[in-house]
């Protein structure tokens, strides 16, 4: 009997330090993404104001500002997600609902899990060579996009997939008893009821390209620009432009990796505010992937 | 059915893409593109940043850092107006100008100083000579030089760390031809980055450590910072604009460069750029810690620019410790 207490205590004693050592194992990223952002936040603190985030870069480091670089940031990650979104659920639908259970479909599977393991500096290469050489697109907005679309393209595809996976059959079969087609089965039942996973993998995608500098400086992003790409509404006839997407720009991440190489330390404080406003960005699309993820999961009603 | 969907997707992509392609036609303003050294940026910036003011966003310019070995390339290939050079053009470079049929004219805009730095803790370096220099750097004392003491007897034996731009960069190029005397020529064995800023840590926190930058970066780091005063041959020197502008901090100080292509100067608002860099350089350059030209250096840029006078006075080799008024003398060739 008194054995049989010891044991149990010391399975008690083991349950509660696995507890303790799980604790601290969550602490240390925890505490680092903490530490870096108190340390951002103390640098780069004092240089955020309304007139850095409406100036443009300077050689003053007082009166420099992220202007282009935010604006440059959200023009890109437009046209990341026009493209990268519609491709990568299409091909995520097709995965898993149409394609046939074959050697080829294997080889595409296995081709997209290893794609989303590639560095993103590949991504850029391959960009600089097809986009800026082939096509003649340049340094521009809409080569940039196209880039980080790729790079997204795999993660977009895998959340799709999982998302429609998810989907139990009973409704697919429910659907195809009353005489509807794949197609129709798919954007009545499948896709709304997969979109709350879809949109937060997009998500997640978005906030992994938004901190990319690699892929962009390789693709031969500058860094000095002062002014905005041309505004897509126009007072004019057609009253719609799409030459902003052949502007030359610049994003958050590269105006940083700017700053960061200059001799004066007032620059430094500088990529520190630009750190946090990068930062508070990523967390922010993170937090709505959240929240998107909980309103369509109250909307199932199975 | 299928195959259907795909292909109607399919061509919406690529509806998009060319629809964006055929917009590249009507460009809405100029945009003078210039790339190049990480050194010569500020200036261009600098420039780049009060040409805009003053024409009020009519004309854009764009300034990117590829080195200038990544400049060079880019201009080449007619993709830039302007190439930030932080050492005249090679040989190499000049036949892939040639071959791609574009012109250019050489400017030099400004002094930068080469600084030989080490930690403040350190009492027994004042003053270095160029021989001593390149017994710290030649090739042969990889794994050899390794303490102060082997540079010159009477200094202690403590380790000598070494610090320095990485291959690829203009300064390299300079510093290995003058201080060893073969570009490129150098020991591998010390902590190399392209980021001046990783020098200047490496060095403020080692007591051994020697190393070697640009003025501008040492001059925003004084106070982590020792400069060592270095003997050309007529006693030692320490940098400053002073000293720079009257030749006596030699050879360390070197011309730096700007190339404008001739296709680029058919454009009115490159021509305008450039007589307004040439214009403001003797305000400018000082203001982001360069050394400028004496005045009648930048007259001469602009009467060399005016009319034209296309290639290098280089003829592809790097030259060391000429004064800028000797290199405007001489005629550029192609």
């Amino acid at each position: 009997m008194k054995d049989l207490k010891t044991l149990i205590a010391r399975r008690k004693f083991l349950d509660l330090l696995f507890a303790i050592v799980g604790l601290l194992a969550l602490m240390v990223g925890v505490f680092t993404l903490l530490a870096l952002i108190i340390d951002l936040a103390l640098d780069g603190m004092s240089r955020l104001s309304l007139s850095f985030f409406f100036s443009y870069p300077s050689r003053f480091p007082e009166e420099a500002g992220i202007l282009s670089a935010w604006v440059g940031t959200i023009l890109v990650m437009f046209v990341t997600a026009t493209t990268a979104v519609p491709l990568g659920i299409a091909s995520g639908i097709y995965l898993e609902e149409y394609a046939p259970k074959n050697w080829f479909t294997d080889i595409i599977e296995i081709n997209i899990a290893n794609l989303a393991g590639v560095p993103s500096i590949i991504y850029g290469l391959m960009a600089l060579g097809l986009f800026v050489y082939k096509l003649h697109l340049g340094q521009s907005v809409l080569t940039a996009g196209l880039t980080l679309g790729l790079l997204i393209l795999p993660i977009v595809i895998m959340a799709t997939r999982e998302a429609i996976r998810a989907i139990p059959t009973s409704i697919r079969e429910a659907a195809y008893a009353v005489g509807a087609t794949k197609w129709q089965t798919v954007q009545d039942h499948v896709l709304p009821y997969s979109l709350g996973g879809i949109l937060t993998g997009v998500i997640i995608g978005l906030s992994r390209a938004i901190g990319e500098s690699a892929p962009l400086l390789t693709i031969g992003a500058l860094t000095f620009i002062a002014f905005l790409p041309d505004p897509p509404l126009q007072t004019h006839f057609p009253f719609f432009s799409f030459e902003w997407l052949l502007s030359p720009f610049t994003v958050l991440p590269i105006q940083m990796f700017n700053w960061v190489s200059r001799p004066q330390a007032a620059f430094h404080l500088n990529a520190a505010a630009a750190g946090l406003v990068l930062l508070v960005m990523t967390l922010t699309m993170n937090g709505v992937a959240i929240y998107v993820r909980y309103l369509f999961r109250k909307r199932i009603q199975w | 059915m299928k195959t259907k969907m795909m292909s109607k997707i399919l061509t919406l992509t690529l509806g998009l893409v060319s629809l964006s392609l055929s917009t590249t036609t009507i460009w809405a303003g100029p945009v003078i593109k210039i790339d190049g050294s990480s050194t010569v940026y500020p200036i261009t910036e600098a420039m780049a940043e009060e040409f805009q003011k003053s024409k009020g966003g009519a004309v854009k310019v764009t300034v990117g850092i590829s080195g200038t070995g990544g400049g060079f390339k880019k201009f080449c290939r007619g993709e830039t107006d302007i190439s930030d050079a932080s050492r005249p053009i090679l040989k190499k470079e000049m036949e892939d100008c040639y071959l791609q049929g574009i012109k250019y004219i050489e400017l030099p805009i400004a002094y930068d100083a080469l600084t030989v730095m080490v930690n403040p803790q350190n009492s027994w370096v004042t003053s270095m000579t160029m021989a001593e220099l390149k017994r710290i750097w030649a090739p042969e004392s990889q794994g050899q030089v390794l303490k102060w003491n082997q540079v010159r007897p009477e200094w202690p034996t403590e380790p000598l760390k070494l610090y320095g731009p990485g291959s690829d960069s203009g300064t390299f190029d300079y510093f290995t031809e003058a201080a060893v005397g073969k570009a490129k020529a150098s020991r591998g064995d010390y902590t190399a980055s392209e980021d001046d800023n990783v020098l200047v840590q490496g060095i403020a926190n080692d007591k051994g450590a020697l190393g070697y930058f640009g003025f501008a970066y040492y001059i925003e780091n004084k106070d982590k910072l020792k400069a060592v005063a270095i003997d050309g041959g007529k006693g030692p020197v320490l940098p400053s604009p002073q000293t720079v502008e009257n030749g006596a901090y030699q050879p360390l100080s070197r011309p730096i460069f700007i190339y404008v292509s001739t296709q680029a100067i058919n454009k009115p608002e490159v021509k305008e750029f450039v007589e307004f860099y040439l214009k403001n350089a003797p305000t400018l350059v000082p203001q982001v810690k360069y050394v400028p030209l004496p005045p009648a250096a930048y007259a001469a840029d602009l009467g060399r620019f005016q009319n034209k006078k296309v290639g290098t006075a280089f003829s592809g080799v790097e030259a060391v410790g000429l004064k800028v008024e000797e290199i405007l003398k001489r005629e550029p060739k192609l």
